[in-house]
């Protein structure tokens, strides 16, 4: 099944530029290992000991991964993830982050 | 309904439901028009809430110079209260936010002071920050860390949908200060069992966020992740497109942040009706569109053309 993923610009150097790719899995985890197979080193990128890495937020159809079941958030066909870096100032307040500085 | 001045209309906005976007009966979307406030926009409830309790507390007295970093609404808000109450008034805001907002903040008679585009809202902090250790005598109020800019709709937002919709089950509102979704997810949480308090984050286009230092991640003081119960990361597009459907289909002529909380509210709306669930979710609109006329998004042909419209800007 195709799942439609939004490749942020610090990461399209492992899609040859492209913005946007396809993939595959039931969970979160499963897709991010398939993309790896045609981009290899992407997941590193994304996935640190088996969890999301602090910095990179994950979204399912726009919701944060975080607030679903993180890694292991179930996907179904037609679903779009849309990866970003944790950057904030009114727009991407890392989940991971709270209470100012 | 009567008032005593113009500063005491503030809130008792209208809760409408939209016929046209429900999903079902079952399935209702609400839309708190903030845009109905005096300026015309929610930041008047904050503005007014933070000036009056300073002056209870003594910080505010006559003759005093208030800072605000601001990218517009909370800077027109404290402009005219400012102005009403006899203050002088000092904006931060980004040199990328639209000549509508600067001509409001000069028509209040603000001060502005812009702060470089790059780095958004941050560098607008950065630089007031800077600008109140010069100036120790002006007052920075602060909306991302006073509890008042949440207390204002501890106190006003969200007793009023409360009483206006009792059944209500999802809020959601976009994420800035993130003073609304305190607020009122704290009011509704005490009051609600189960309720769900939604945030909407605006998402940049790429040339934005190439601006943009990764490690400068900015987190206001007031943000409590607790309250909320889900985060939507919403894109030009989604609200570019949602803002133009809310004017097409419903009437309502409101700014591009409204758009991206319509989107997630219909995204929380989508995932009720999938679990058969009944469901009455509030957003929020924040501002009317006036300020946004001349990006063009309104009457662009479609999305497409509005959002090449908007690329660069900050709409939030």
């Amino acid at each position: 099944m195709a799942i439609e993923v939004r490749i942020p610009t610090i990461l399209r150097t492992y899609t040859d530029g492209a913005k946007a790719v396809e993939g595959s899995g039931s969970t979160l985890d499963e897709l991010l290992a398939d993309l790896d197979t045609r981009h290899t080193g992407i997941r590193e990128r994304i996935v640190d000991a088996g969890e999301l890495r602090r910095f990179v937020n994950v979204y399912l159809n726009d919701e944060d991964v975080r607030f679903l079941d993180g890694i292991t958030t179930k996907l179904t066909d037609g679903d779009s993830v849309t990866i970003l870096p944790a950057v904030a100032g009114g727009s991407g307040l890392p989940a991971d982050r709270v209470g100012g500085r | 309904m009567r008032y005593d001045s113009p500063l005491a209309a503030v809130g008792n906005t209208p809760l409408v439901r939209l016929p046209r976007l429900s999903p079902s009966a079952e399935v209702s979307v609400w839309a708190k028009l903030e845009d109905r406030n005096p300026t015309g926009s929610v930041k008047d409830r904050p503005a007014l809430h933070m000036i009056e309790q300073a002056e209870r507390a003594g910080r505010l007295t006559p003759g005093c110079t208030i800072l605000e970093p601001t990218s517009g609404n909370t800077g027109i808000s404290l402009a005219m209260a400012a102005r009403l109450k006899g203050y002088r008034m000092v904006c931060v805001m980004p040199e990328n936010t639209s000549s509508e907002r600067r001509e409001l903040l000069a028509m209040w008679g603000a001060e502005i002071i812009p702060s470089p585009a790059a780095g958004g809202s941050n560098t607008a902090v950065r630089v007031a920050k800077e600008l109140a250790a010069e100036h120790p005598d002006w007052v920075m109020l602060y909306q991302y860390g006073n509890p008042d800019n949440a207390g204002a709709h501890y106190a006003g937002t969200g007793p009023e949908i409360l009483a206006d919709l009792p059944s209500v089950t999802h809020f959601v509102a976009g994420l800035g200060t993130t003073g609304t979704l305190m607020g009122v997810g704290r009011y509704l949480r005490e009051k609600v069992p189960g309720v769900q308090i939604v945030a909407a984050e605006p998402r940049y286009d790429d040339l934005v966020y190439g601006l943009r230092n990764l490690d400068e991640g900015f987190i206001p003081e007031l943000y409590d992740e607790s309250v909320l119960t889900t985060r939507f990361s919403v894109g030009s597009e989604d609200a570019v497109r949602r803002t133009r459907e809310l004017l097409q289909q419903e009437g309502i002529f409101a700014g591009v942040s409204t758009g991206a909380a319509l989107h997630a509210a219909l995204g929380v709306a989508r995932k009720a009706e999938r679990a058969g669930e009944h469901a009455d979710i509030v957003f929020v609109v924040a501002d009317g569109g006036w300020k946004y006329l001349s990006t063009g998004i309104y009457t662009a042909e479609s999305t497409e053309a509005a959002v090449a419209a908007l690329h660069g800007q900050l709409w939030a």
